[in-house]
């Protein structure tokens, strides 16, 4: 358990990166890529995670301001990221969509300029 | 509550697993939001609602919107394509 | 390559890659850890700014440079999704007849849940500093709702709600105005983004100096760059095009 959060993580990483090498439409690739982001969210947050009913980093009239509670530092880091890999994403979007109109084809294989 | 935290993960990486196998894009609009959705619930259970919320509107709905758009609108232009090409090769 | 060629690559580096990620977590301060350092000083350095929400401290205060530009990949790609969706010269607007059909119960939820989106949106990123959320979140909560009339079947009235060109001038304004505010602090404390404002009662919505006003500003940058983004695929999927030849 106490590395398990940070497997899954990596899991994500990995499983997108494969999702990626074996797709075969770009959309795909895109989704597989916005998967193996969502990795980096999770390694974030199980980094900053302290267990023991520590609460979230915000404070108001009940809880009164303490250290006793999750860091703070990178969950400010994910949830910009979050919002940036949406509008990166759709960047991509937007280039498949370009692809499928000037190629006629999203297949990665078919795509002459994407040989290596 | 460790052992949600586990449960929230697992069912992240069997959601994550199951969104990279789908191989028709038009099915991954859902299984990216149903992601989505499970990442919500493990940054809660992670004490973290403000990244929760943010997923929330980017995971669940912008993403999967955009993707289901982007599907929709290549099938339309490769549709018009064939069309096209179908003339020419009338005439 | 040929497929195999690039699974095997991938197996290769992946493989590496999962030994490597192993051994180092492996070394990390184990999940669940109470030592955070950085939460040690981002705390106390919140609450000294008045600031209850301390995840809007750091991206607001603590990091408000890294959040500028954060917040310019964020332009950068809603500038570069629009160039390359923009409608090109041999394309008709012409739009299709909406032939779909919408239940009544998804019509009727769509419009019930559209005010109530939107007052959540701006609640968000008005209590940015005091509760969870700030301009990201209800940004993109705010855009979203919007579109909850494309839901309830009514893509004329989207349009009259959206009026494209002033949700462009909001995004690109938001990301002025940051910058505006950065160098206000610049010329006022020496630090660019510095926290010029005065601190109020702990808890209260103008008790957080500079970190609410920022957060109202990327609020209203956020929203116009997802809605920018969301209508030009929007327009995408619903024009004709005229074949140019």
């Amino acid at each position: 358990m106490a590395i398990y959060a940070y497997l899954v993580a990596g899991y994500l990483i990995l499983a997108g990166s494969y999702g990626i090498v074996r797709s075969r439409h770009l959309v795909h690739a895109i989704v597989c890529l916005s998967v193996a982001q969502a990795g980096t969210y999770v390694l974030l947050l199980a980094v900053g995670y302290q267990r023991g009913g520590a609460s979230a980093p915000v404070f108001g009239s009940t809880t009164k301001p303490n250290k006793d509670v999750v860091d703070p530092v990178v969950q400010a880091m994910t949830l910009t990221d979050i919002v940036v890999s949406a509008t990166v994403t759709a960047l991509l979007l937007a280039l498949a969509i370009q692809i499928n109109r000037r190629h006629g084809t999203v297949d990665p294989d078919e795509l002459a300029a994407l040989k290596g | 509550m460790t052992a949600l935290v586990a449960v929230a993960l697992t069912v992240v990486a069997l959601a994550g697993t199951a969104v990279v196998l789908s191989d028709e894009p038009q099915r991954q609009a859902v299984t990216l939001s149903i992601f989505g959705t499970t990442l919500v619930v493990l940054f809660v259970v992670l004490q973290a609602p403000d990244v929760a919320l943010s997923e929330l509107g980017v995971g669940t709905a912008v993403v999967p919107l955009m993707v289901m758009l982007s599907i929709r609108t290549m099938r339309k232009d490769r549709a018009q394509h064939d069309e096209h090409d179908g003339e020419q090769d009338g005439q | 390559m040929s497929r195999l060629a690039r699974l095997l690559v991938f197996a290769f580096g992946g493989g590496v890659m999962a030994v490597a990620f192993v051994l180092a977590v492996l070394d990390l301060p184990h999940f669940g850890t109470h030592e955070h350092l950085y939460r040690d000083l981002a705390v106390p350095a919140a609450v000294q700014h008045g600031t209850a929400n301390v995840v809007s401290a750091v991206n607001f205060d603590q990091r408000a440079v890294d959040t500028f530009g954060e917040e310019s990949i964020l332009i950068a790609s809603v500038v570069g999704a629009a160039a390359l969706l923009r409608p090109s010269s041999e394309e008709t607007e012409q739009r299709v007849p909406d032939l779909g059909r919408t239940l009544e119960g998804t019509r009727l939820i769509g419009y019930v849940l559209l005010p109530v989106t939107l007052v959540l949106g701006v609640d968000l990123v008005l209590h940015g500093g005091t509760t969870p959320g700030g301009g990201f979140q209800g940004g993109v909560i705010l855009a979203t709702g919007i579109h909850l009339l494309y839901v309830a079947g009514s893509y004329p009235a989207l349009d009259r709600l959206r009026p494209v060109t002033m949700f462009e001038i909001a995004d690109s304004v938001g990301a002025a105005a940051f910058a505006v505010i950065g160098l206000i602090g610049l010329a006022s404390t020496g630090a660019f983004l510095g926290d010029f404002l005065p601190y109020g009662d702990f808890g209260q919505i103008l008790s957080t100096g500079t970190v609410q006003v920022l957060s109202g500003v990327v609020g209203v940058e956020v929203v116009g760059g997802m809605v920018v983004l969301l209508s030009s695929f929007f327009e995408q999927e619903i024009t004709v095009r005229a074949e140019d030849s």
